[in-house]
Formats: structure tokens, C-alpha cells, sequence
């Protein structure tokens, strides 16, 4: 049976490897992913080798070797000649394993001299990315939407590999990521490029990779991060060099007009329904996870909002949670996730949001005086 | 050697097992702690395949449907526990009971009332493994690898019931694998030299030895994990001076001997077990026994091969390979031996010998990918994907799980008088065979595809893939409940067995009657005229 399971695979394997296939590694879209595809499939290949001679000389044996054919059986229970080759041989192969797995393996670790560098964080449950020598740094969220995941709605086609804001990157030139993470660990990959290297807190892990081809680049987190690990999401985009040059000077102009308006926000002031619909926008998409949409949390794991002694009574100590995280919690820092208005605005609609009527309003600028205290 | 058997039947009458329920509790006999231990390995087998279930309901169809993610985090977390610490390494302490000292000539374990102690602490410890899903904030929910911080400073307040539950399983664990060091150097009976016992004693001894290495390992890491969420330590938090991946270098320097312990005492079932039904001896006794002392040194060196994607050194990953890759030569040497085993024999296909030939060429097909993973270029790829589940899970389920089985059937018949039911328990082979590939094959290719393991939803691509498998897991799953009727029946009654039923069969075991008496080798059995592996 496993021998035709295995020709069948070995038929099957070529064909399904064109593009993206649901049965096999990527073939990917660069030259160290071809080269860890070809060496998975050398190897694939030798093993089935070996697993035809193997299962065959035993399929062999319990066809013709049957005490119903009225076989006498030998009784021959040693041979030091057989057992050195069958030592031997396996060792050999490896060695042939070895040579190509070695040099692969050295020129995906050599990240020097790269042309860019993005540092790349990870938390509960997101990645964060930043340009280094520019001032281009965002987070970037699972965009399928909680009706997708509780099947109130059709499913879309990159149901799961979607985020808000991707990341790019230019091709053709050597592209280096500097990993790490703010809380658990975490795994950064992306199949095409055949990276994946663990986020470890505290420390910092390089890798690289050099795209050949402009194209959406889809991948997951890889090590087990907690409730949410299955909904963090890796999405790449490699462009042209130039294009890649012009989208980051956008994106430096952008945040420099964000910042503006931040400052101009300060003087204003939001009515209540503003900040309500812009909070549970904010809360759907940084707290609901922990907390839970209705503001109930998980007893025992995330504490409840909704009629919380701190939603109720205590707005500074709720500023303070919110902008500075708890340490030794899964608690983050929302301050420099969230801009002033997104902070004003969550806080007060868990102040006033699932029965929690205190009528209190929490401004961008509260926030900030909070944080230049 | 039959005079000593039948004086052993007349002695018999003078102890018989005390009635009742404290027959149970306070039993030193090996027998009677051997049938515990694989009454309970069972149970736990059945607790720990309903998470699995609960697991493949949720994979059913993309989206969530059934559990919420932080619940489906606890279900493969106490899966594995259960099924590692509570179904395949009690089972494997069950057939060491029941057979080492019967295999070895000695009436009993060397240390009796530390065999009660050792059986009986376990239920407790799985009592409160399970009781810890009940309570608020729920149970383990970071893996049965628990890597920090995840199960420090993110974990919920049950982590502290975990680590009392694996401290009290690691105890146990040790205590059994003092008793059959110790019963299998001092206990054989004269003229049972070492290289005379069968491979079964030869797997189960040093399996002891690695037990006896690692689980104190095990318990400094549970600690560490206890000292840095409750008591202020930074083992594991770099804000304090640690390292996180200090963790997982601990933590594996346990797991990896952890897989020896649960696959070599299946290489012994299975050595048993192919001479007999092929009717010929063992090829390559004192290579076997070499190989499995060369794995279970190897185990101690490649620890690391869990760890590739964590950032190591280029020197360390290239190690670590290439002592990986060699566990491969002495692994191969005992399936080539075990197929010269067969080769121009005279074979039969009764249910145990089924079980023997699916676990070697399936725990092969677990090998073959063991290999693959080995290679770390390739393994950044596989890593943490269901290319590593359908892996581990080939060598455990039909690998180790398999080989139980095997066993069971192949002792049944000395443990309880009856032949089983040979029909049933064919039929309950077929069904396990072709329900464990249709859950477990198609996991290579959702792994290659990139799914990555422990996630509770998935993308569109992987649908198909998913549906395949979960029937195969709800077929696997109601197969097992044949094999409790099997054992069951046969228990009750059948066909009576003689003293040796498998007419190739090899071994001190069955030389005395079906059932064994309550007590055998009283006075030592002369093994003098047993030639070394041949009969």
C-alpha cells in the first residue's frame, strides 16, 4: 500500500509544484527559497528511493515468505559482513545529504551587507515594522473581519493572510530583518522568501531575503503566542526599487501631516458621539481580543471592562493602563500604538460603552497632558 | 525446565491475591501493578483522543465553529500532555511490570512497595492536570512544550496545578525506572546473562537510564517556570538577565531523550514479536542491542534540531545536523535487521504480527520525515508547520502506540488464559491502519503547503486538506473502542490458551501457564541450556 502511496506522491509532487501548490513547499520568489526547494525535493527523492528498497524486500518477504506457501523457514540469525554495509551505506548517503544542506545553510545565514534594514516586532497578536534611516514605522493588523471568522459572513479569498497596512520592500536588493518581540515569542515567515526566525523578547535575531519578483508575499506567525497565534498574519509587498523609493518618501510625508494634525487636534475638542463611534472602531480592533467585544474579558485570564472599578471611578489610573501597558501582564502599551485622538477616543467609550454610564468625555488632550507629565 | 514450572503450580495454591478492592490498593505484585498501570494508560489514552476530537471538529471547516481559540489552546496543550505522560509512557511501564521479571526468570520487580507508590501517585497527578481545565482562566493553554514566557508571565493562574502534575508524574516516572534497573541487574535468573535477555529487557533497561537522566531535567525546568511566575526569579525574562531560550535548550535537552524513551521499549515489542511470527530468530541480536544503546547516546546530542528557527549560531545549527542526520544509521541498522528477520521465514499474520509489520514501515515513513526535518535549510520551512505534526504523530501513534497494541495482543492470551478474538481483532487492525494514514497522511502535504500546527482556524487553502483529516481522526478514534471490546471479551472468557499459544514464540514467558499464576519463578528457572538469540 505505502509503495503506490509513494510512486502516486512522487507523480503527483513535480506537477502540484508549479506555483503555489496545496500539496508542496513553494518553489518561492527567491533564489534561497529554489534552493531549499530543490534541496527538500533531492532529499524527498532519496528517501522514497530507500523506502522502495526497504518496503519492497518486506512486501517481498510476507508475499513469498508464508507459512501457507508451506515455507520452512531458514535459520540463519547473524552476519557481520551484511550489518557493516547496511552501516555503511546509510552513512554514505548522509554524507551526500550533507555537502548541500551545509552550503545552503551558510549562505541564508550570511546577513552582511544589506541595503536596507526593517526591525520587525512582534506582540499579542501583530507585527510591527520599522524602517531603519527613515521615519517609517507602523503596525500592521489581521484585516478579515470577526464576521468572516464566525461564519456570518463569506469568506474571502485571502481569508486569514489579509492585513491592514503590509509591509514593503524593494526587490532586487538584499533586504535584512532585525527580529524581535515586545511580549511572547513569536515566528516571522514568509514562505516564498524561506525565512522564518523566531521573535524572542529581549533579544534580536537577523535574517534576510532578496526578492526577484514584484508581488504579494503571504505568511503566518509560526510559534505558538497565545490565544490569538492562529490571526497574525505576514503580508509583504515587493516593489520596483523606484517605486519602493517613492512609497517611502510618502509615507514619511504622511506621518509628518499626522503629526500636525495631532497637534491641532489638542486645541479641539470632540463630542461625545465622535468619540464613541471612533473608540469602538479603536476597541474592535486593539482590545476585543483580550477583552472581548462585549467588555465581559475571560475570567481568569483577561479582566473585565464592563463595570471595572477602574472604567467606572478611576480615569487617570485608565489613562495611564491604556498609554503605559501593565508590566507583567499581556497588557500592552497602547501609547505609541494608538495616535491621541484613537486613546481619547477608546477610553471614553469604555467609560460609557455596555452599561458603563459615567457621561465622562476623555480628550486628546487629557491624554497628552498624561503622557508629558 | 518444566519440573520448575510444575512445582511452581503446586506452590501456587498457598497465595492467592486478597479480595477486594485493597487487592488494588495496596498490591506489590507485578502483575497485578502491570495491569494498573495499562488499565490506566488506557483511560488516559480515551481522555486524551476526546481533546483530540474536540481538536478535529474545530479543523473541521475553516472559520470558528465549536470552541473558542483560548479553549482550543488547551486542548492541544493537555492532548499532548495526556497522551505522553499518561498514555504511551504508562503503557510502556505497565509491560515492563508484567513482563520484565517473567522475561528475566525473577518472581518479581526488585522493589515492590516503590512500584505500588509509583502507580498509585499517577492518577493523582492526571486528577489535577484535568481539574485545572475547570478552573477560572482555564488550564494549560501554552503547549505541551510550555515555552516561557508564554507559561510565566502570560499564562494563566493554573500553570501552578501543571507544574505539581508533571512534578508528580516525573517522580513516578523515575521510581519505575529505578525498579527495572535495578530488578534487571540483580534479579535475572542464574545462567540469564546480559546478552541473553531479550530485547525487550535490553530497550526497557536503557530507556531506564535515560528516564533516570532526563526527568530530574524536566522538573528543574517546570520549576524554573513555577520560581519565574510566582516567586520574582528572571530564569526566562531578559528583563531580569535571562533568556528566554535558555527555556527551550532545557526544555529539549529532556524532550528529545523524552522520544527515545517512548520509542525504544517499542523497539523491543516488536523484536519479540516478528521472530516469533516469522517463525525465525532475531537477525542481528548483538547489533540490535549496540543500535539501541548508540540511539539512546545520540539522544543526549541533538537536542537543538527543535530549535533551528530560535537564532543559533551557523556552527551550532551545522552540529546539531549532522548528529541529527546520524541517529538515522543505528535506526536504520534495526529496521534492515528486523526485514532479514522476516526474509525466508515462514510467516503468519495474526493480529499482533500485524500491528509489528504497520509499525515498521510506518514508524520508517516517521523516520523518513524525521530525516527531512533534520536538514535545518529545509527545516526553517517545515518548522512548526503539520509537516512536524503528521511527523511526530507517525512515530507516536503508529510508531509507539502500535507497538502497544501489538503488544497487547501478543500477551493477552498469558495475561488473562483466553485466546482474543482473532476477527475483532483483525477487524480492529484494518480500521486503525487505514483511519491513522487517512488522519495522518495528508498532514505532510497541509504542513508543506504551510499551515502552520496549533492554530484553531485556517486559511481557505488548506480546507480540503483539513476535512480529509478530521474523518480520518473520528474513524481512528472509534477504532480504539473495538480494541476495549477485544480486551474486554477476552477477558471474560474465550477459547482457553495454552501455556505458549504462538507456536514461534521465544522466551522465559512462556514457560509458564496461561494465565500466569499470581506468582511465578519462585525458585529460579535454570536458563543455563538457552542458547543466547537463537530459539
Amino acid at each position: 500500500m505505502s509503495i503506490r502511496l509513494i510512486t502516486a506522491l512522487m507523480a503527483m509532487l513535480p506537477m502540484a509544484s508549479q506555483a503555489r501548490s496545496q500539496f508542496n513547499l513553494t518553489q518561492g520568489a527567491t533564489e534561497i527559497s529554489q534552493r531549499v526547494y530543490d534541496l527538500h525535493m533531492t532529499i524527498f527523492y532519496i528517501v522514497c528511493v530507500i523506502g522502495v528498497v526497504v518496503f519492497g524486500a518486506m512486501f517481498w518477504s510476507m508475499i513469498r515468505h508464508r507459512k501457507s506457501k508451506g515455507r520452512k523457514p531458514a535459520q540463519f540469525h547473524e552476519n557481520v559482513k551484511v550489518e557493516i554495509i547496511w552501516t555503511a551505506i546509510p552513512f554514505l548517503i548522509l554524507i551526500g545529504m550533507a555537502i548541500p544542506a551545509t552550503s545552503t545553510l551558510i549562505a541564508m545565514e550570511d546577513t552582511s551587507e544589506a541595503d536596507v534594514t526593517v526591525l520587525v516586532t512582534g506582540s499579542q497578536w501583530k507585527w510591527h515594522y520599522k524602517y531603519f534611516d527613515s521615519d517609517v514605522e507602523f503596525y500592521s493588523l489581521l484585516a478579515t473581519s470577526r464576521d468572516e471568522i464566525d461564519n456570518k459572513l463569506e469568506k474571502r479569498e485571502n481569508y486569514l493572510l489579509e492585513v491592514d497596512r503590509p509591509l514593503v520592500i524593494p526587490t532586487d536588493r538584499k533586504v535584512r530583518f532585525l527580529v524581535t518581540s515586545d511580549d511572547v515569542i513569536h515566528s516571522w515567515w514568509v514562505p516564498d522568501f524561506a525565512v522564518k526566525k523566531d521573535a524572542n523578547p529581549g533579544f534580536i535575531n537577523e535574517t534576510w531575503t532578496q526578492v526577484d519578483e514584484p508581488g504579494i508575499y503571504r505568511g503566518q506567525c509560526a510559534e505558538l503566542c497565545g490565544k490569538d497565534h492562529g490571526f497574525m498574519p505576514v503580508v509583504v509587498i515587493a516593489k520596483e526599487p523606484a517605486e519602493f523609493d517613492a512609497w517611502l518618501a510618502e509615507q514619511e510625508e504622511i506621518a509628518r501631516q499626522e503629526k500636525e494634525e495631532e497637534q491641532r487636534l489638542l486645541a479641539m475638542s470632540m463630542d461625545m458621539d465622535e468619540l464613541m463611534e471612533v473608540g469602538e472602531r479603536v476597541y474592535l480592533g486593539s482590545c476585543a481580543a483580550c477583552h472581548q467585544a462585549n467588555g465581559e474579558g475571560i475570567p481568569g485570564v483577561f479582566p473585565a471592562l464592563k463595570g471595572s472599578e477602574m472604567a467606572l471611578n478611576d480615569m487617570q489610573g485608565h489613562i495611564d493602563i491604556v498609554v503605559n501597558g501593565k508590566s507583567g501582564t499581556s497588557m500592552q502599551a497602547f501609547g505609541n500604538q494608538l495616535s491621541l485622538k484613537e486613546l481619547a477616543a477608546v477610553i471614553t467609550y469604555e467609560r460609557n460603552a455596555w452599561g458603563n454610564n459615567t457621561g465622562e468625555t476623555v480628550q486628546a488632550a487629557d491624554v497628552n497632558a498624561y503622557m508629558n507629565e | 525446565m518444566s519440573t520448575v514450572v510444575g512445582e511452581m503450580d503446586h506452590n501456587d495454591h498457598h497465595h492467592h491475591a486478597p479480595p477486594g478492592i485493597t487487592r488494588w490498593l495496596f498490591t506489590t505484585n507485578h502483575k497485578d501493578i502491570g495491569t494498573l498501570y495499562l488499565w490506566f494508560s488506557f483511560i488516559m489514552f480515551l481522555v486524551g483522543g476526546s481533546m483530540a476530537m474536540v481538536i478535529r471538529a474545530e479543523l473541521f471547516q475553516p472559520g470558528l465553529q465549536l470552541v473558542e481559540p483560548h479553549f482550543f489552546n488547551q486542548m492541544t496543550t493537555v492532548h499532548g500532555l495526556i497522551m505522553v505522560f499518561g498514555a504511551v509512557m504508562p503503557a510502556f511501564t505497565g509491560l515492563a511490570n508484567w513482563m520484565i521479571p517473567m522475561m528475566i526468570g525473577a518472581p518479581d520487580m526488585a522493589l515492590p512497595r516503590m512500584n505500588n507508590w509509583s502507580f498509585w501517585i499517577l492518577p493523582f497527578a492526571f486528577a489535577i492536570l484535568l481539574a485545572s481545565l475547570f478552573m477560572e482562566g482555564g488550564g494549560p493553554a501554552f503547549g505541551w512544550t510550555f515555552y516561557a514566557p508564554l507559561s510565566t508571565t502570560y499564562s494563566s493562574d493554573s500553570t501552578a496545578l501543571f507544574v505539581f502534575s508533571v512534578h508528580i508524574m516525573g517522580i513516578s516516572s523515575i521510581m519505575g525506572a529505578i525498579n527495572v534497573i535495578v530488578t534487571i541487574m540483580n534479579m535475572r535468573a542464574p545462567g540469564m546473562t546480559y546478552m541473553k535477555m531479550p530485547l525487550f529487557c535490553w530497550s526497557w533497561f536503557i530507556t531506564a537510564f535515560l528516564l533516570i537522566a532526563v526527568m530530574p531535567v524536566l522538573a528543574g525546568a517546570v520549576t524554573m517556570v513555577l520560581t519565574d511566575k510566582y516567586f520574582g526569579t528572571s530564569f526566562f525574562d531578559a528583563a531580569g538577565g535571562g533568556d528566554p531560550v535558555l527555556f527551550q535548550h532545557i526544555f529539549w535537552f529532556f524532550g528529545h531523550p523524552e522520544v527515545y524513551i517512548m520509542i525504544l521499549p517499542a523497539f523491543g515489542v516488536v523484536s519479540a514479536i516478528i521472530p516469533a511470527f516469522a517463525r525465525k530468530p532475531l537477525f542481528g541480536y548483538a547489533s540490535m542491542v549496540y543500535a539501541t544503546a548508540a540511539i539512546a547516546g545520540l539522544s543526549f546530542l541533538v537536542w537543538a534540531h527543535h530549535m533551528f528557527t530560535t537564532g543559533m549560531p551557523v556552527f551550532a545549527e551545522l552540529f546539531f545536523m549532522y548528529c541529527t542526520m546520524l541517529i538515522s544509521v543505528p535506526t536504520g541498522v534495526k529496521v534492515f535487521n528486523w526485514v532479514a528477520t522476516m526474509w525466508r521465514g515462514s510467516m503468519t499474520f495474526e493480529t499482533p504480527m500485524l500491528f509489528a509489520l504497520a509499525f515498521v514501515i510506518l514508524f520508517t515513513i516517521g523516520g523518513f520525515s524525521g530525516l527531512m526535518l533534520a536538514i535545518t535549510p529545509v527545516d526553517f520551512q517545515y518548522h512548526d508547520t503539520y509537516f512536524v505534526v503528521a511527523h511526530f504523530h507517525y512515530v507516536l501513534v503508529t510508531g509507539a502506540i502500535f507497538s502497544i497494541m501489538a503488544a497487547a495482543y501478543y500477551w493477552l492470551p498469558k495475561w488473562t488464559g483466553h485466546m482474543y478474538d482473532e476477527k475483532l481483532g483483525k477487524l480492529h487492525f484494518w480500521a486503525s491502519l487505514i483511519s491513522v494514514n487517512v488522519l495522518f497522511f495528508p498532514m505532510h502535504f497541509a504542513g508543506l503547503a504551510g499551515m502552520p500546527r496549533r492554530i484553531p482556524d485556517y486559511s481557505l487553502a488548506f480546507a480540503d486538506i483539513n476535512q480529509i483529516v478530521s474523518i480520518g481522526g473520528f474513524a481512528f478514534g472509534l477504532s480504539q473502542l473495538i480494541f476495549l471490546w477485544v480486551v474486554i471479551k477476552c477477558i471474560k472468557g474465550g477459547e482457553k490458551a495454552p501455556a505458549k499459544p504462538w507456536d514461534g514464540a521465544d522466551g522465559l514467558e512462556w514457560e509458564v501457564p496461561s494465565p500466569a499464576p499470581y506468582h511465578t519463578f519462585d525458585t529460579p528457572p535454570d536458563v543455563y541450556d538457552v542458547p543466547p538469540e537463537a530459539k
